[in-house]
This record gives structure tokens, C-alpha cells and sequence, in this order.
């Protein structure tokens, strides 16, 4: 609900997404061409991607496997038998000018996912179906030129179509629902969920039930096509939203009579823009391709599949909360990518102590894989770094047992990176990092910092509001005098020993 | 002369030393030279191809190395298959300068098994007629008498088996097209059952329907050319995954105690006396030889041609409308935009059959006319294969003509085209149901025109099927005689 003035009717958003997912399977939805992204233009084609007179399309098994497991992932029911239909339209980047899909017999029939919300509730999300078809090719516009080029690369890609009911409330669920998705399809490997070259496509179902005197008025659905990052789909939402809204209030009259009508968005102008009313929508003119025969599928197939559908990141994080006792945010950064988490729980399973393994992940892990990233300007995982789920179990353990002190761990880490197979306690050994935990050394490490730090001694004594931020301060000054070997809780111990007799002696 | 020989026995007399591979393609090249100015059943010949292919087997057989079903064999080949070699036309404007970068399954297998390739055979535009007149490159002409048309779509094929220009050739039937011209030009055609043999790299007409088949002077060639070119074929998910039988070891071993179907609804107006009367004495010729002959019913028969015309061309709309001008084919000259660009390039490539064919089935296949027309027309189908299934408990093999008449005038049926189609009444039932069916010749006309029985059975009765034929053909000699004018005496 929404409201922004007393005057203004409330309305409701109504979001249905339908996805289009690349499936990265090694060869096309209907032939062994090599199914890959890029190359020199109509390199990754054979006589049937080229729609060539006399070939036949040969059904790509790994393909289906691939959607019954994201449809075994959204709960889907798999569908015992399926078929495949012809839709019919020319374009030229549509060499048989039909597509093959599912019409009426979709592989994945009605399922859902329950999408956690950033306040810590989730909602149920409806899945109504998830067929597969083939990918068109390109069309390339070149500036200057009167004619336009054809680039069948793409063409006879297996593409996933997940459409959802309308039970996105807000452009900001409607991203969310993306990015969970893009989340379950990369847990999978079914898809590398790499926005920037199309891997997924987003198509969001708009329209807004408006309370208006009493009775609820439809807005008109508009589908807005083809939008490839996450921003776009929040952004298009808001604007429909807008758009609908508006055009409602300047003609409530109009609203009941206006008809499905598909936009495009313009990245730059932030807007969309009519592309056809349902009245001159295409007959597609669907029947059941003669050239593949029904695909019937097996109950052992599909609990095969079952099987090797992975914990997916939902569950996990759950998982995370639930057993290892982490923040939400944690439990987010740490199933965000599926090697991650594995190499997490690979670790976790070694006996090692949770905590200090899920700082060891979020804090040097991540900042040295960070720096590593923009070094390299490309993406590098905690999982890509050469340190081992035995050397994160042993590095936290020692953090555990006391042997070395928590801030050692960023230099040890470092150190492992660097000597690949190292052992954690060696490497802790050769920077000298071992934790001292001789009572006498201790001692004399905070004499030395007392004494060079009269200023914080007199704030501990003197200034209640300043005590423990002093003794804060000498603790680290304590750290930094024994170069990070000395044992933090022996130091507070000795520390808040010396100050309080200080105190004592004083008054 | 060799090329007078089955493609049998000019195998046999090239595994036995007696003639050269080189020497019969020579032959049926010659042939060829002479005969086809007339007949036009040729859209190209590959004579030096062929006898490159014909030495190189040759030199196989010297060399002692292991000779294939076929080899040496000079075959003609239907011009909407695929080859690697020369173009594929489909007899149309479209595809005159379409050359395949791929052989089609039957083609490569035709070449493991030996064969030599002579050159690709008229059709009706993609396969869509019953005369041969719809091509693009002019009409064949019937062999028995060059006025007539040889039948269609694949009247090149039967028209150049039946004037001696090959030893056997390749067809295609979607609705009768190899049993049809078969029947007309007096020789042998089988449409096998739908899926047992590949259609990769046949030009899709109907897909649910089109099957290639040989056509052949005997009934021993058809199990020959059957035995190469049928089995299961990856790339053809609509083909059936079950080994070959031997088609030829046991051909001449009569059926015994077979149960001959005689339909109600295959006789009757529209056939010519002189046909019901050659069928009737094919029928007596069974009975004779111990055959029973039941009188069977098939009621949904006079729904057939309906149902053919509606499913056929609503798959044809869909298969032929990857030819648009942009990618391949013809394009017109001076597009406009990208609309002009596909409705003149389709209109000046596809003939008025064709053209008819695509509306006809676009209709069909349109919102708010799918129910009415095509799903009506698949529940049809359902009611024929069901008819079948009924007539084939009572009877093993159905016995009916082919065609209702002998070969007719060119251009006597062209300007009608609902007379045209009724010429495929009997023949398309069969691809309807799937089940393979066969035309073997039974007699001549007063006008000296072939008869042609028809023969179908239950799907993948091929083995059985052509030994009921072999034994008509044992005791009669109408596959020996050859078009006057034609013989090299």
C-alpha cells in the first residue's frame, strides 16, 4: 500500500516476472553446435542453427536435466510427459521463422520459492510454469549502414522461460526475486548468471489494483521486455508504477478500457516506451512440432535429478544463522557463492571452530580476495585464493587455542597465500607470530606501553567518561609493543591490573 | 545392355567381374543422353562425379577390398535430398542455387553401400503435386507416352527407373508420391512405415507424413535399396530405434495362408474399369495361391483426403517459411523493407501450388480456425489409424489400386486442382496412419498405360509386404516390359 496524499487513492503493485535463463550446456537446445558466447559472427552454427532445408532438431537431454533440476529447485511439479510447439513469426534473427517452446505442455509445471525480505520476513513467490526453448541470433544495427547483419551465434541456445504469478509487490521484491533466482540458477551451474552478456532476461508483468471510491480499479498489464540487469528491473517497475498511477489519475475513466500493451525501456531516459497493444499482438500460431516426438519422463529420472539439486542458498543461509550462530548479513556474504560456501563448510566439517572461521572468511579472505579483484579487474572468490578448507580449519583453530592472537591471522594469511600448501602453525612460527604467553614478558610489554602512554593512564584514572577508551587504547598499544604476540586476554588481565592498582594507590 | 539390368543384377554381375561399375554407369549415362531431352526427368546429372565414384569401385573390387550392397549400382536420386553435390532445387525457384553443405542420411548411406549417384530427379515443387507439372523446370514426361505425365511428386524418379536411365532410384511420399508415379510409370515403389527410414536432409514438406522409399523395376530391388537405407538415425528423432531385418534372404519365400483385405470404400465411382479390373485379377492371381481374401472396412476413408489437405499444408506452411529471402535462396531484387523483402522474395520464389499449399495452412493453423481445422483434421487421423488397426485384425495385407486412373495428358488435371488431388484418394491414408504401403505393377491399359496395385500393411510389415509382392511378381512378367521407344533394340 501506498499512499502520498490524503486525497490520493491507495493502490496495490501486482509484479509477475518471466525470466528467460540461458542454459550453459556444451552444445544448443536442438543440435551438437558448440554452445558459447561470442567468437566471430556465425562461427558457432551448423546446417541447424542456419535453418538449412532438411535438417531435423534433436532434443539436447542435458538441457532438460538442467531445467528439471531449477524446476525441482522451485518446487515445480515436473511434468511426466511433455511436448514441443512451433511459434511462429519472421524475424531475421529466427532462421526457420518459428521458434521451438512449449506451448501447453510445459516440463515444469506450478511450484514456488518462499524469497527472504531484508527484514528478515520472506514471502511465498508463485511459480506458474518453466518451459525450454531455443535463443534467437542477433540482429546488428551498424551506424551508417542501410542494411542490417545477422549474427546466428546465439541462435538454438537453450533458454529456460520461468514465468511467476503476480506476487512481487514492489520493484524492490522484483529484484530481489532476480537476484535469488540468478543465485539458484549459478548453485546449480545451470547458468553463469552473467548479466552482461545475457545470460538472464528479465520480462516484469506490471499493473496496479487502485481503491478508488470504493471499488478496486485494474490498471492495464503492461509487460515490459527484455531487460538484462537487476537495476533496470527495479528501475522499470518504479517508473510502470509511476506511469500507471498517473495516467489513472489524469483519466480514472479510461482505466477499465485499456488493453495488455508491451513497452520497452530506455536505460538512458529512465522510461519506457509503448512497443504494441495486445490488438496487434502476433498470432503465433503454435502447433506441435512434427519433428520431435513427446518426451516422456520418468519418475527415476526425476529423483535422480533430485538427488543432485545442491542445498540452495536460501536454505543455507538458514543453515548458517541457525548452526554457526551468524548474522543474517554473515550468512548472506557467505552463500552468495557456492564455492565459497562450500569451501566454508569443507572447513566447518574439519571440526573448526565457527566464529573464528567466519571472520577468517569476511576478513582477510575477503579483503585479500578483493584486492585481488580490482588488481586484476576481474572476479576473484575466497574460493579462488590457493589456502585450503584444512588450512582455514587449522589457521582457526589456532586462533582458538590461543596460539596466535586474531589480528596475527591477516599476516598468516597472507603468508599462506603466498606459500601455497603452507602449514598455518609453521608460517605462524617463521613471522614470529606465535602468541607469547609468558606472564613476565606480558608484563614487561605493558610496562613499556604505560610508560609511554602517561596521557591515557591519567584519562583512566581521572576521566570516568574516557576509562574504557583508554584502556582500549593501551590494550592496542600492548598488541602493537609485543608486534601481535602477545596473548590479548593475558594482556587485559595484566593491563587492567596495573591500572586499577594505579587507581587504588592515587585515591 | 546393363542398363536394362536390376540394380540386383548389376551388383551381382560387378562383385562377379562380369561388368564394370564404370561400364553401368556409362550405360545408364547413355541412356540418359538419349532419352531425357524427352522426358525431362533429370534436374542435373553428375556424369563425371559418377564415373569417378563407378572407378574408384571399380579399383575397390580389383584391390579385393569388401564391396557394399549397392556397389557399382547407378541410382537417381529425388532432387529435395541433400547432397553435398550439385544443388538441391526442390524444382523450385527458391532453392535453384541452393547448394547443401551436407548429404542427407539416405544419400551418405546410398554412397557407404556403393552406389553410384547419376544425378537428381524432377519433382513437383517441394514435393507438392501428382504430375510432375508443378515444377519450376518444366514437367516430366511419361515414358509409356511422352503426352502423359509421369505422376508426382516424384514422377523424375519413376519416369527415369521406368525408361532404363538408372537401376533404381530414391523417392519421396508424404501423400502418395512414390506409389503414385510408380503406379503410372509401371514400375515398384515402397513408402515404408513413418519413421524407418531417416528423413535427415530430405526438404520437409510434411513432416508427420514425408518418408523416402525406393522405386525400383523389381520387387528384389526394393528390399535392396530398403535394406541400405533404412535404421534407426540420431539425427532424426522421429526414426525408429530398432535394428533392420533382412529384407532379401527370404523374398522368395511365399506367404503362406495370408489374408488378403479387400476395402469397401477403395472400389466404386471415380476408377477406371480397366484398373478395378486388373486389381480384381491380382486379388484372383492370391486366391489362387492360397491366399483368403476378407472384405475389410475402412470408414474413414472419404475423410482421408480432407484430413491430408489440411495437415499437410499446415505443416508445410511452418516447414516453408524458413525460405524468406534473407538467409539463403532466392531474394528479391529490390526490397523495400524487411516486409517486402520476404512477401516478393516468397512470391517470386514459391509456384501458384506451393503458394496455395502455405495460405491453405497458415488458415488452418490461424487463431480462432486451429480447432476447426487442424485439430479436427488430427482427430481424423486418430480415426484412420484406428480403422487400420481394426482392418488388420481381420487381414494381414489390404489390396486396393493405387491410383483411381492410368496416367493422364499433361495439363489435363493442372488447372483443377481439387481433380488433382483426388488422384492421391488411395494413397494417402496410408501416411495418414504411418503404415507403409506399396505399388507393384498389374497390368496395362487399352492405351498401353501401366496399372499399378497397391499393397499396404501394418506398420513395419516391410519384410512381409515385399514377399507378398514377390510372389505376384514371380508369376507375371508386367515389371519386364519396357516403354516402346525406349528400348535400345
Amino acid at each position: 500500500m501506498s499512499t502520498t496524499s490524503a486525497v490520493e487513492p491507495q493502490y496495490k503493485v501486482l509484479i509477475g516476472m518471466e525470466i528467460h535463463v540461458q542454459l550453459a550446456t556444451k552444445s544448443k537446445m536442438f543440435t551438437g553446435a558448440a554452445n558459447g558466447f561470442g567468437g566471430e559472427p556465425n562461427s558457432q552454427v551448423d546446417p541447424v542453427i542456419l535453418g538449412l532445408p532438411g535438417v531435423l532438431p534433436v532434443i539436447n537431454k542435458r538441457a532438460v536435466e538442467m531445467a528439471m533440476m531449477v524446476g525441482l529447485a522451485l518446487n515445480c511439479q515436473i511434468a511426466a510427459q511433455t511436448k514441443w510447439d512451433r511459434k511462429s513469426y519472421y524475424y531475421p534473427d529466427l532462421p526457420k521463422n518459428y521458434q521451438i517452446s512449449q506451448y501447453d505442455q510445459p516440463l515444469c509445471g506450478p511450484g514456488a520459492i518462499e524469497l527472504p525480505l531484508p527484514d528478515g520476513s520472506s514471502k511465498t513467490i508463485r511459480i506458474r510454469r518453466a518451459h525450454l526453448e531455443e535463443d534467437a541470433g542477433k540482429l546488428m544495427h551498424e551506424a551508417g549502414m542501410t542494411e542490417s547483419l545477422v549474427d546466428l551465434n546465439r541462435a538454438g541456445t537453450p533458454l529456460l522461460e520461468i514465468v511467476t504469478e503476480p506476487d512481487l509487490h514492489s520493484p524492490e521484491e522484483a529484484r530481489l526475486f532476480g537476484e535469488e533466482l540468478r543465485r539458484i540458477c549459478r548453485y546449480l551451474a545451470v547458468s553463469h548468471g552473467i548479466m552482461q552478456q545475457g545470460h538472464m532476461r528479465f520480462e516484469p508483468n506490471i499493473n496496479l489494483h487502485i481503491y478508488h471510491h470504493g471499488k478496486t480499479i485494474k490498471t492495464a498489464i503492461t509487460e515490459v521486455k527484455n531487460l538484462n540487469s537487476f537495476r533496470s528491473v527495479e528501475r522499470a517497475c518504479s517508473y510502470e508504477i509511476q506511469r500507471q498511477f498517473g495516467e489513472f489519475l489524469a483519466h480514472p475513466e479510461d482505466a477499465p478500457s485499456k488493453v495488455k500493451s508491451t513497452r520497452g525501456w530506455d536505460d538512458d531516459k529512465g522510461m519506457t516506451l509503448l512497443q504494441r497493444e495486445k490488438e496487434e499482438a502476433h498470432d503465433y500460431r503454435y502447433f506441435p512440432d512434427p519433428d520431435l516426438v513427446p518426451l516422456h519422463v520418468a519418475p527415476q529420472w526425476v529423483n535422480d535429478l533430485r538427488a543432485g539439486v545442491v542445498e540452495l542458498p536460501i536454505a543455507r543461509r538458514k543453515r548458517y544463522q541457525e548452526n554457526f550462530g551468524m548474522s543474517a548479513k554473515e550468512a548472506f556474504s557467505l552463500t552468495e557463492e557456492r564455492d565459497v560456501a562450500d569451501l566454508f563448510d569443507r572447513a566447518a566439517a574439519l571440526g573448526a571452530p565457527a566464529r573464528r572461521l567466519t571472520n577468517l572468511f569476511l576478513g582477510p579472505a575477503a579483503k585479500i580476495a578483493n584486492e585481488a579483484a580490482s588488481a586484476e579487474a576481474a572476479t576473484v572468490l575466497i574460493s579462488d585464493l590457493p589456502v585450503t578448507a584444512q588450512q582455514y580449519a587449522k589457521l582457526a583453530e589456532l586462533i582458538e587455542s590461543g596460539g596466535i592472537s586474531a589480528t596475527s591471522a591477516v599476516p598468516i594469511f597472507e603468508y599462506l597465500v603466498k606459500h601455497v600448501d603452507a602449514d598455518p602453525a609453521q608460517a605462524a612460527q617463521e613471522l614470529g607470530l606465535v602468541q607469547v604467553r609468558d606472564q613476565n614478558q606480558t608484563e614487561a610489554w605493558v610496562m613499556q606501553a604505560l610508560t609511554a602512554n602517561p596521557q591515557a593512564i591519567s584519562d583512566f584514572k581521572n576521566n570516568p567518561k574516557k576509562k574504557q577508551a583508554s584502556l582500549g587504547f593501551l590494550r592496542g598499544a600492548v598488541m602493537k609493543a609485543s608486534q601481535g604476540k602477545a596473548d590479548p586476554k593475558l594482556v587485559g588481565e595484566i593491563l587492567e591490573a596495573k591500572l586499577n592498582a594505579a587507581a587504588a594507590q592515587d585515591s | 545392355m546393363i542398363n536394362e539390368l536390376s540394380a540386383l543384377e548389376v551388383r551381382n554381375k560387378i562383385n562377379a567381374g562380369e561388368v564394370t561399375a564404370v561400364a553401368a554407369a556409362q550405360a545408364s549415362l547413355s541412356a540418359i543422353a538419349q532419352r531425357d531431352g524427352q522426358l525431362h526427368a533429370y534436374n542435373a546429372v553428375f556424369a563425371d562425379r559418377a564415373l569417378q565414384r563407378a572407378s574408384a569401385i571399380d579399383q575397390a573390387r580389383a584391390a579385393g577390398k569388401p564391396l557394399g550392397l549397392l556397389a557399382g549400382v547407378p541410382i537417381a536420386i529425388k532432387d529435395n535430398l541433400c547432397t553435398t553435390f550439385g544443388a538441391t532445387t526442390c524444382s523450385s525457384k527458391m532453392l535453384k542455387n541452393f547448394h547443401s553443405p551436407y548429404d542427407a542420411t539416405v544419400v551418405k548411406k546410398l554412397e557407404e553401400a556403393g552406389a553410384v549417384i547419376l544425378g537428381k530427379t524432377n519433382l513437383d515443387e517441394f514435393a507438392m503435386g501428382s504430375s510432375t507439372e508443378n515444377s519450376a523446370f518444366g514437367p516430366s514426361h511419361n515414358p509409356w507416352n511422352t503426352t502423359c505425365v509421369p505422376g508426382g511428386s516424384s514422377g523424375g524418379s519413376a519416369a527415369a527407373t521406368a525408361a532404363r536411365m538408372c537401376a533404381a532410384s530414391l523417392g519421396s511420399d508424404t501423400g502418395g508420391s512414390i506409389r503414385q508415379p510408380a503406379s503410372l510409370c509401371g514400375i515398384v515403389g515402397l513408402k515404408p512405415t513413418y519413421g524407418l527410414v531417416s528423413r535427415y536432409g530430405l526438404v520437409a514438406f510434411a513432416s508427420s507424413l514425408d518418408q523416402i522409399g525406393p522405386m525400383t523395376r523389381c520387387v528384389e530391388d526394393a528390399a535392396l535399396l530398403l535394406q541400405v537405407i533404412a535404421g534407426h538415425d540420431p539425427l532424426d528423432s522421429t526414426s525408429w530405434p530398432q535394428p533392420v531385418p533382412d529384407y532379401l534372404s527370404d523374398l522368395d519365400k511365399p506367404l503362406e495362408g495370408v489374408r488378403i483385405g479387400l476395402p469397401a470404400e477403395f472400389s466404386g465411382e471415380g476408377i477406371e474399369p480397366e484398373v478395378s479390373g486388373a486389381i480384381a485379377k491380382a486379388v484372383d492371381f492370391y486366391r489362387s495361391q492360397g491366399a483368403t481374401v476378407v472384405d475389410v472396412h475402412l470408414p474413414h476413408t472419404k475423410y482421408g483426403i480432407a484430413a491430408y489437405y489440411v495437415i499437410a499444408p499446415a505443416e508445410a506452411s511452418s516447414n516453408l517459411s524458413r525460405y524468406d529471402g534473407v538467409h539463403y535462396g532466392h531474394r528479391t531484387a529490390k526490397p523495400e523493407n524487411l516486409f517486402d523483402l520476404y512477401a516478393a522474395s516468397r512470391a517470386e520464389g514459391f509456384g501458384p501450388e506451393v503458394q496455395r499449399r502455405i495460405m491453405l495452412g497458415t488458415y488452418a493453423l490461424s487463431s480462432g480456425y486451429y480447432d476447426a481445422y487442424y485439430l479436427r483434421a488430427l482427430r481424423v487421423r486418430q480415426l484412420i489409424k484406428r480403422d487400420f488397426d481394426q482392418a488388420f485384425e481381420k487381414c494381414d495385407f489390404i489390396a486396393c489400386p493405387t491410383s483411381p486412373t492410368v496416367a493422364f495428358e499433361l495439363g489435363a488435371k493442372s488447372g483443377d486442382p481439387l481433380q488433382m488431388y483426388l488422384c492421391d484418394v488411395f494413397t494417402v491414408t496410408c501416411n495418414i496412419a504411418g503404415i507403409p504401403g506399396m505399388n507393384i505393377p498389374c497390368g496395362f491399359s487399352n492405351s498401353g498405360l501401366p496399372i499399378g496395385l497397391q499393397i499396404l500393411g501394418p506398420t513395419f510389415s516391410e519384410q512381409r509386404m515385399l514377399r507378398l509382392a514377390r510372389m505376384y511378381e514371380k508369376h507375371h512378367d508386367w515389371h519386364t516390359r519396357k516403354p516402346k521407344g525406349f528400348t535400345n533394340s
